[in-house]
């Protein structure tokens, strides 16, 4: 096998490792850029992955082809409405938000395999008719070397996956609503003195955070498992979070270190047919993204502050 | 009412509110409350052997709650429990498959051994703390897959290939005749008692040591007990070092009590996350700990009755514990409710 020939082979099973993680990620920075941790992305993955498995199974009759695109509105939607419970409890009620964010994850996987046995009566789900469809790009895959590695035998979600971190960047960094959003993490209190309304802000980002990991959970279900069980996420959440501090709190660093992670998911499960990589152990690609973000952590590849406010209720009045 | 009640009626409150969301999920999905927690009822309490098991579920809860009260106190907040409990489950099964040894020296040492372990991977969150001032709850979420991971592959090394380990030697066994026949052949092991024991350690070293008051002082006022003269870092290191042998003794109680082996996991074990409920429940006091787990590791024991007695699956506990997490980390709003409730009681009369 060619260098080449074994890029052609990974890449593109890297993008669509990486997407569902891009979405959770970019989730995240909106979260803890408003000032709330959210150690809940995996149990609203969870939920978004249920949820989307759900309708799929339950719909796809109705809207044929559609199904797996309405089946991200409807995860979406399930996850939001979960990610309300964490804002809640760590915004109205002054709760501690990682231990809201632990209890998300509990309640998120217990709920749903709870539905599954309810519904199915069996400890997994049917696998799905409608799945999302490879396919290549007309033109682009033409284009020599790019084409096979960015547009050959892709799905339509890694590209959104991409459109949003982008999106998510712009929003953060150049309207308004992205400005006050990193003011009520960095110094509530000053961004309440100019007449932002700190809670609702932080609801707003929470409610982002659940209806993107809602769909990262459903595109992971929809494009990688194809049923619903208990080891269905196992952890996927945990990555986008190690992602989002890996690319420090921002849309495009945390798509980029979700693209590197998801990368070395494919070379754990996809490199044992590759000359070289073979003769590594697996469990150090497995280690690699969390042993990663422990040394970013540490500042040994850069600085990563956490926004300043992140992580502490705010109290008005409170000094 | 005075503040100390209002504390202790929290937990209650929590629990009692975590039930009742339980029964409304359980009415809504047409199941029967009263069938569902009967079954549980039973499961926990039904016959001797029933009660062993639930007494043999308590005690790696016990432990955990201990790691992660004992990490609170000092401030730090140590979801790693659960990496720390997988990679001492390892370490007490490999010392108990490796050497064939007399039980006098064998049982401690494997113990050891999974204590060491646990402390170890407490110890790099601790550092990393200590030194770069980063987070622990993230650094202990990593280290939690990568305990699993490691572990995993380790595991698949000493057994050449297979997914388990061989069982331990009896001489590393924590099993005892006595409580089995006590208890009509449960798995109920010598662990608890071990684990009781490490409940006065944890008392005595908060109350009765020098390390202890420093460790809670860090736990107050980084800067103050820094302007007092204590060494902030190595507290830190310390809490998160000690932490982390209570997490690694629990994975013993697994490794050399009610498994006698280790095998390689899909998933983490939930132990360590449920502990995270016990401290809670029990307000990071040791006594505490000891009701927190009695309760929690009744309930998980007692669900596995509910599927076969009433038709329940078992997951309706988990979602009860998660709602109880959320009312206990809730507790300013419950607060606030029972001082109001208080207030108007004082105005009617």
């Amino acid at each position: 096998m060619s260098f080449l020939e074994i890029l052609y082979f990974i890449v593109p099973s890297a993008i669509f490792y990486a997407a569902p993680l891009i979405l959770v990620a970019i989730g995240g920075v909106f979260s803890e850029r408003s000032g709330v941790v959210n150690i809940g992305l995996e149990g609203l993955m969870v939920i978004g992955a249920f949820v989307g498995i759900l309708f799929n199974l339950l719909f796809a009759d109705t809207f044929g082809g559609m199904t797996p695109w309405l089946a991200l509105i409807a995860a979406m939607v399930a996850a939001l409405l979960l990610s309300l419970l964490h804002a809640v409890a760590s915004i109205s009620f002054r709760a501690d938000q990682v231990v809201s964010g632990v209890a998300i994850n509990l309640l998120a996987i217990a709920l749903a395999l709870y539905l599954v046995k309810s519904i199915f009566d069996k400890g997994q789900t049917d696998f799905i008719s409608e799945r999302f469809a490879r396919y290549n790009v007309p033109v682009l895959s033409e284009i020599p070397v790019i084409g096979p590695l960015f547009f050959t035998s892709v799905y339509n979600t890694s590209f959104f996956a991409i459109g949003v971190a982008f999106l998510a960047w712009f929003v953060i960094y150049k309207t308004p609503f992205g400005l006050r959003l990193r003011a009520v993490g960095e110094h509530p209190m000053a961004a309440d003195t100019m007449g932002i309304n700190v809670a609702r802000m932080r609801y707003v980002a929470v409610m982002i955070s659940g209806a993107l990991a809602g769909i990262g959970g459903a595109i992971y279900a929809q494009t990688i498992t194809g049923d619903f069980g208990h080891a269905t996420i196992n952890g996927q959440g945990f990555m986008a979070l190690a992602a989002m501090i890996f690319g420090k709190w921002h849309p495009l660093g945390a798509m980029g270190a979700a693209l590197f992670f998801g990368f070395a998911q494919s070379l754990s499960i996809v490199g044992s047919s590759i000359p070289y990589i073979q003769e590594i152990p697996n469990v150090f690609l497995l280690i690699l993204p969390y042993v990663l973000t422990i040394f970013a952590l540490a500042g040994f590849i850069g600085r990563a502050n956490a926004p300043k406010a992140n992580g502490k209720p705010y109290i008005k009045g409170q000094r | 009412m005075s503040n100390r009640a209002t504390n202790l009626l929290v937990p209650i409150v929590s629990v009692v509110l975590g039930l009742i969301v339980g029964a409304i999920i359980m009415l809504v999905s047409g199941y029967s409350p009263i069938e569902g927690y009967a079954a549980l009822w039973n499961g926990i309490f039904g016959d001797l052997y029933t009660i062993g098991e639930t007494l043999r579920q308590i005690t790696p809860y016990l432990l955990a709650g201990l790691a992660v009260a004992f990490a609170f106190r000092s401030g730090l907040f140590n979801i790693g429990v659960e990496g720390q409990l997988i990679v001492g489950w390892f370490a007490a099964a490999y010392v108990g498959v490796a050497v064939e040894l007399p039980k006098i020296i064998h049982l401690p040492l494997a113990i050891l051994a999974a204590a060491v372990a646990g402390a170890l991977w407490g110890f790099v969150p601790g550092l990393l703390k200590a030194k770069f001032r980063v987070h622990e709850v993230i650094v202990t979420i990593m280290m939690n897959y990568i305990a699993l991971h490691v572990t995993n592959a380790l595991i698949r090394t000493v057994s050449e290939g297979g997914d388990r380990t061989e069982r331990i030697f009896a001489s590393a066994s924590l099993r005892s005749e006595f409580l089995e026949n006590l208890t009509e052949f449960s798995r109920l092991h010598l662990g608890l008692l071990l684990a009781l024991i490490m409940v006065a350690v944890m008392w005595f070293i908060l109350e009765k040591t020098t390390l202890g008051f420093e460790l809670k002082a860090v736990g107050f006022n980084q800067h103050a007990s820094e302007y007092a003269g204590m060494n902030v870092n190595k507290n830190i290191i310390m809490a998160m070092v000690i932490s982390g042998a209570f997490a690694g003794l629990a994975g013993a109680m697994e490794a050399l009590g009610t498994f006698e082996y280790v095998s390689s996991k899909g998933g983490f074990t939930g132990i360590g996350f449920d502990g995270i409920a016990v401290a809670l429940l029990g307000m990071n006091t040791p006594l505490g700990v000891v009701f927190g787990a009695t309760l929690f590791g009744s309930l998980k024991y007692g669900a596995l009755n509910m599927p076969n007695a009433a038709g329940i699956p078992i997951e309706i506990v988990e979602i009860v514990i998660a709602v109880i997490i959320f009312f206990v980390a809730s507790g300013y709003i419950i607060r606030l409710l029972l001082l109001r409730a208080a207030g108007k009681k004082k105005e009617a009369k």
